[in-house]
């Protein structure tokens, strides 16, 4: 998993490849719990993301919850088929505003 | 029947997928119902990997099989620690509001969303969960 962040403002994207799994979602969530400092709008962008596992949604909800709690947006683009799935199976694809 | 045996640590993760993989693959699976088994695999060894002999570590088998009539892949994962019946938990309320939702609790959900079977036995000192498929 590699990831690259891009601050303009108050709004963070998040570009995520590889795979998000239960050894690598606790590397995004420590990069992302300074980098959401101040911010109120919150994009990932999945286009490059191959792999999602609970581990992985469990950093997403977090991300949600915090974003959520300051009245901010949080918005999923560009996510694959399967991942996509794995957000409508588990009710997420509103509260993650994946589009 | 194929077999890895592995240390039930986290860190083996990879391992397993990529013996869970090369053996989907064999079989021409779709990029779909491997991400979708992937995923259930994962939860499981992670699952294991978590309680079976914690804090201590142990070792547990991964075994891939198929069947026909349906056409469908088994992953049995067979572990020699303590009882432990993953499905036992409750399904968690996926229709609660963002701000009341708990962030874990989905794994076992979506392994049971994902594949067509699974099943725990404990039987002779033995965690046996089965995964079952249908392709």
């Amino acid at each position: 998993m590699t990831m690259k962040k891009i601050l303009e403002g108050s709004k963070l994207t998040v570009a995520v490849e590889g795979r998000l799994d239960t050894l690598t979602a606790p590397e995004l969530e420590q990069a992302l719990e300074p980098a959401l400092e101040g911010v109120e709008t919150l994009v990932f962008d999945f286009a490059s993301l191959a792999y999602i596992s609970s581990a992985g949604l469990r950093v997403l909800l977090s991300a949600a919850h915090v974003i959520d709690a300051r009245d901010g947006e949080m918005k999923v683009l560009n996510a694959n088929k399967d991942v996509r799935n794995i957000f409508d199976i588990t009710g997420l694809t509103d509260a993650l505003g994946v589009e | 029947m194929k077999e890895l045996s592995v240390q039930a640590t986290a860190k083996n993760l990879p391992q397993v997928l990529e013996f869970v993989d090369a053996n989907l693959e064999a079989l021409g699976c779709s990029p779909t119902d491997q991400f979708q088994i992937d995923v259930a695999v994962e939860e499981v060894f992670v699952n294991i990997a978590s309680y079976a002999y914690s804090p201590e570590e142990g070792p547990a088998a991964v075994r891939f099989e198929t069947s026909q009539d349906p056409s469908s892949v088994i992953v049995r994962f067979v572990d020699w620690g303590a009882p432990y019946d993953p499905l036992a938990r409750p399904d968690p309320d996926i229709r609660r509001p963002l701000r009341e939702r708990p962030r874990g609790g989905l794994g076992v959900f979506v392994t049971r969303q994902y594949m067509d079977g699974v099943d725990y036995q404990y039987r002779d000192g033995q965690n046996i969960l089965t995964l079952t498929k249908r392709l």
